[in-house]
């Protein structure tokens, strides 16, 4: 079963939404979301492939310990999405394999 | 429970005479304390290091270079059988130099090494401009390294899996925690204490740290102490670095591991995040691209110290059967103990070379 339909919203007053971009398309999240949390409730398949055998992964223990949702936000690569709030704005992509040794 | 020999110390030294015994048809139970033990096996940074080691005992120079030509054979075998991939690459390694005068002492002691081994000790001095050109990313403000084709690393852990594996596949047996409190030497053989009784014909202390207590029970002294040493883990990145250096590696998994400290500290092996703060400001000097690089980890373990840093090998002279072998380089190491010493000790008769290890070298 894919993602999407494993996680709704639970019923709040609503909040302030946030516009952001995925891979370059325009999403929107409530303020407040982690980056992991907007994904999953986006409906979200994978957020990284890993750098050893290059598996699909996506976000697991939401609290900044199994390093399974590490994505390139902003342009900053290796980030935790579950320990990082959404911005207005914010650019937002998988993390792919290895991030490259080279400078920011 | 009854056994031909038992083993006392189920980390990589323990594991690498326990392998070599079983391969040789030796019936071998491995006893392992758990997890309450200083596990050096499971901290340390996996090297496989020849340069820098053995001045002032060209016999160690000599034992750690010939352990160095074994590596690979000891990797292929275990790669075989088990299938684990040990991340294993001897390709050649560095250690960098931050001043004129680190520069010339290490250029001093590997001389000193050279010179003990009649010459057989290949290594050169790599000022900035030539450093650069064999790791183009370099810092500025490094003076140069000492380069050998000798060095190379492994992953400890996978190391210590497939010995492992390969020790049980070859009808070895494993205690799992189980603290030895009592060693008897009995009319013919040893009873070792470890939540049963484990009768054997020989025993053998390879328990590091652990050493400097079992020794006397079996009338040998080892005087042994542990040294702390840090470790700090960043982030995978794709493989850039092309060497492994004392103080810095990129492992098989991409990860850049961190670190050189020594401290005397006793049996602590608490982070400190001063030395911490030390090791990253060194590394970020040797590579500036790590200062771009987030620390996922760090953690420290205490390397097995014999008072003069060599290893000790010995048999008990009040206790035939009852051996000690211990040592700081048990990676390095690991493929002259699992081929060579586990020889040593299955035969009855003590090769020549192994006179200068024994421990009575500390007795006054």
């Amino acid at each position: 079963m894919a993602i999407a339909f494993r996680f709704r919203r639970i019923d709040t007053p609503a909040a302030p939404v946030v516009n952001w971009l995925y891979e370059g398309n325009a999403l929107t999240a409530c303020e407040g979301d982690t980056v992991a949390a907007a994904l999953l409730a986006s409906g979200i398949d994978y957020t990284r492939t890993t750098p050893v055998n290059n598996t699909p992964r996506a976000p697991f223990c939401m609290m900044g310990t199994c390093f399974d949702c590490l994505m390139d936000i902003d342009g900053v690569p290796n980030q935790q999405a579950c320990q990082m709030v959404v911005t207005e704005g914010m650019v937002v992509r998988r993390m792919l394999g290895a991030r490259d040794s080279g400078h920011e | 429970m009854q056994t031909q020999i038992t083993i006392i110390g189920g980390g990589i030294l323990g594991l690498s005479i326990a392998w070599g015994l079983a391969r040789a048809g030796k019936e071998v139970v491995v006893v392992d304390e758990g997890d309450q033990a200083f596990r050096a096996s499971r901290g340390n940074f996996g090297l496989v290091w020849v340069q820098g080691k053995g001045h002032g005992m060209h016999q160690y120079a000599k034992w750690t270079r010939q352990s160095a030509k074994l590596w690979p054979e000891l990797a292929r075998e275990l790669e075989q059988t088990t299938g684990v991939q040990l991340e294993y690459s001897q390709k050649g390694g560095v250690d960098f130099c931050l001043s004129d005068v680190e520069a010339e002492e290490r250029v001093d002691l590997l001389n000193g090494i050279r010179t003990g081994l009649d010459g057989d000790y290949p290594f050169e001095y790599l000022d900035h401009t030539q450093l650069k050109k064999l790791i183009p990313e370099v810092g500025p403000t490094v003076t140069g390294a000492t380069w050998t084709e000798m060095d190379g690393h492994v992953n400890p852990l996978y190391l210590l899996r497939a010995l492992y594996a390969d020790f049980l596949a070859s009808g070895g047996k494993v205690i799992n925690n189980q603290t030895v409190s009592h060693i008897e030497k009995q009319q013919s053989g040893f009873a070792v204490s470890a939540g049963v009784t484990i009768e054997s014909e020989k025993v053998v202390l390879c328990a590091g740290l652990g050493n400097k207590a079992l020794g006397p029970l079996v009338g040998l002294n080892v005087p042994v102490m542990p040294n702390r040493g840090h470790i700090m883990v960043c982030e995978r990145v794709a493989p850039f670095m092309a060497y492994p250096s004392v103080q810095i590696r990129q492992v098989g998994e991409g990860v850049i591991q961190i670190g050189d400290s020594k401290e005397d500290v006793g049996l602590n092996d608490d982070t400190s995040t001063n030395v911490l703060a030390g090791i990253a400001r060194r590394a970020i000097r040797i590579y500036p691209l790590l200062a771009h690089l987030r620390t996922v980890r760090s953690w420290a373990a205490l390397r097995v110290m014999s008072p003069d840093g060599f290893p000790i090998y010995q048999q008990s002279s009040s206790q035939p059967g009852a051996f000690v072998v211990t040592c700081h380089s048990g990676i390095t190491l690991a493929a002259a103990h699992a081929l060579l010493l586990s020889k040593w000790i299955a035969s009855d008769s003590q090769p020549d070379y192994l006179e200068s290890f024994s421990g009575d070298r500390f007795s006054i």
